[in-house]
């Protein structure tokens, strides 16, 4: 792998780039070539049938996954097996799973003022009181001092959301965010991510809400067997879907949803 | 004409539950006497504990030789037990031959242990990191600085043939947990590794101690442990058992331990990833207090084990409570019938002590992990 993309002035690149990237699980070839860009600020939602890639996707930019052909530089930094630049990655990279992964043995407010403690070396202080500040926001204040398990699957999303921040990272990586929420809880996480969306947050967000993608995207990409299909804005992506494949998928989730 | 739909007027109101489904006599009813089977063995048990207990209380209090300055009492008394034998063999049976004017060393390390340890176990206790501190490094040293001696000080050495008695069993059990516990955690992170050699080194060792008796360890550990070091340093012979001990409950503390690891779920570890954390720190905050709350009852078991396992290092050398009591039983001064059986009796209680202390312990911090916890 080049290194040479490594150490571009960390400014002027782009939050995100791939270029040609491909994975296999096995023999299983579960990304196929992918080449997106994304821009500082831009909001990018990922669509697409379940086994898609798309998580996989996500999770390779902060290497939970790795790829095995192509490049991924992160905030200028491109991702090899050199753990620095991984931890480098992390620290600038948040992320939100579909499960919460809150740890359990820690209270909310413990839970968002860990990796600033350990990982940033912040005082426990400034620690706190950042904590307070971003529990405040997703307003779970209340909850900070409860264990993960005495709150609901919402203010738990919502906590997660609070921990990613409290690193204060560049990019937020949100993979199927609401998908393992009950209904009525799936509306104040997006009411969330939507804030922080016009706050200028670099966002790649894997989502079936298509509701979000229209309202809080700046593209929309569609992914389907391991490829992307079809890129473009929320309207066009929506009213005039270019590829079958696209108008198949919006066809069926949208007969479903609507 | 009934309709399909149905609108509600006015709430169902709270009520409280029937009469007897709750209080002591519902369960009474509903656990001892539902059947007449039930019935019968429940009066049945009564009767047993009726007739038994008075004999046993009778034995142990009213019947029993509380003072005599020899076995003679004891032998024509033979329905009660001898307790004078214990009481005149205390100081043996607390020390072994531990020199007589230097015991009051081996009470100054007891006291300042017991003081320290519960310290540790006190979870509300302030300052509980200085404690583990001085319970772990500083204790150490001074006990043995006291327990062996240091001429410099005025202290003359005590060779470790002489020590027995309690302390030795206690010591045993003490220096047993407290190094098989962080061996064993190595040792399960070992076998989890991603670098083969590690982990192979983890396998191997797990495997071979579990797979030999803890007899074989000890006598691996008295007879081999001498080959394997300088002779200038031929480690001490109650050095020796102390280490088979760790060596053997270190491999039943890793299963344990890995066991809790596997139950943790991969999305733990990949949101300590994802946050930023590296291996060690997402082991030591993320991973280890999860894994070792859920093994806590494993790891128990495994402590109270190894406490009764302290019984076996007489077989290499070392004279521990049990060892010390045989050892007084011997005493033809003392012989007797129901000597033997009080000396017995005795050590039973003292082992049923401590081992049910400890899984009292546990269920206890058990409890206070869970609140809040789901």
């Amino acid at each position: 792998m080049s290194s040479a993309l490594a150490d571009v002035d960390q400014a002027d690149a782009p939050a995100i780039r791939f270029t040609g990237v491909h994975k296999w699980y096995g023999s299983f070839h579960v990304l196929r070539n992918i080449n997106l860009t994304v821009g500082r600020g831009e909001r990018i939602v990922i669509c697409g049938p379940s086994g898609s890639g798309k998580s996989t996707l996500i999770r390779c930019v902060n290497r939970l996954e790795e790829h095995q052909r192509g490049s991924i530089v992160v905030d200028g930094v491109e991702l090899t097996d050199d753990v620095k630049r991984i931890d480098e990655v992390r620290r600038e990279v948040g992320m939100v799973f579909q499960s919460f992964n809150l740890f359990p043995h820690l209270t909310i407010l413990e839970n968002c003022t860990l990796a600033p403690i350990w990982v940033r070396k912040m005082p426990r202080r400034h620690a706190d009181e950042l904590a307070m500040k971003l529990l405040a926001r997703v307003r779970i204040l209340d909850q900070a001092h409860k264990y993960p398990g005495q709150v609901s699957g919402g203010q738990q999303q919502r906590a997660a959301i609070a921990r990613a921040l409290c690193m204060t990272p560049k990019i937020m990586l949100f993979d199927e965010p609401t998908s393992s929420l009950d209904p009525e809880m799936v509306k104040e996480v997006l009411d969330t991510m939507t804030g922080l969306a016009q706050e200028g947050m670099t966002m790649i967000v894997v989502t079936h809400e298509m509701g979000f993608a229209r309202q809080v995207a700046d593209r929309v990409v569609f992914m389907d067997g391991g490829e992307i299909v079809e890129i473009n804005a929320p309207l066009r992506f929506f009213e005039h879907p270019q590829h079958e494949r696209t108008k198949l998928f919006l066809s069926q989730i949208l007969h479903i949803r609507h | 004409m009934a309709s399909l739909g149905y609108i509600r007027e006015a709430p169902e109101l709270e009520e409280s539950p029937p009469a007897l489904s709750s209080g002591a006599l519902a369960w009474a009813r509903a656990n001892l006497f539902s059947s007449i089977g039930s019935t019968v063995v429940t009066i049945g048990c009564v009767a047993l504990v009726a007739y038994l207990l008075p004999q046993v209380v009778a034995w142990a209090t009213t019947r029993a030789i509380w003072s005599a300055s020899n076995g003679a009492a004891c032998r024509q008394h033979q329905d009660g037990a001898c307790w004078a034998f214990v009481i005149a063999k205390w100081d043996y049976l607390r020390f072994g031959s531990y020199p007589i004017a230097e015991r009051w060393r081996v009470d100054v390390v007891e006291a300042i242990g017991a003081a320290l340890i519960i310290w540790l176990l006190w979870i509300h206790a302030p300052r509980r990191v200085l404690g583990a501190l001085l319970f772990f490094v500083a204790y150490p040293i001074l006990a043995l600085i006291l327990l062996h001696g240091s001429p410099w000080l005025g202290l003359p050495i005590v060779d470790t043939q002489l020590w027995g008695g309690i302390f030795v069993s206690l010591l045993t059990a003490v220096v047993g947990i407290v190094f098989s516990l962080p061996l064993g955690v190595l040792l399960a992170l070992g076998r989890r590794s991603r670098l083969p050699a590690v982990r192979a080194a983890s396998v191997v060792f797990v495997e071979f101690v579990r797979g030999v008796p803890f007899i074989t360890i000890l006598f691996m550990a008295n007879n081999l442990l001498p080959l394997f070091v300088p002779e200038t340093w031929t480690p001490d012979r109650l050095l020796r058992p102390l280490a088979g001990i760790i060596i053997f409950s270190a491999a039943y503390m890793a299963e344990e331990v890995r066991g809790g690891l596997q139950s943790l779920g991969k999305g733990q570890y990949e949101a300590a990833m994802a946050l930023g954390l590296n291996y060690s720190r997402m082991t030591a905050l993320v991973i280890l207090p999860q894994a070792l709350t859920l093994v806590i009852p494993g790891i128990v078991n495994n402590f109270i084990g190894l406490f009764m396992d302290t019984t076996l290092i007489s077989l290499v050398g070392a004279t521990d409570f049990l060892e010390a009591m045989n050892n007084a039983i011997k005493d033809p001064v003392w012989a007797g019938p129901t000597i033997m059986v009080t000396g017995y009796v005795f050590a039973g209680i003292f082992y049923f002590t401590f081992c049910f202390g400890m899984a009292r312990y546990s269920a206890h911090v058990e409890r206070i992990l869970a609140k809040g916890r789901k």
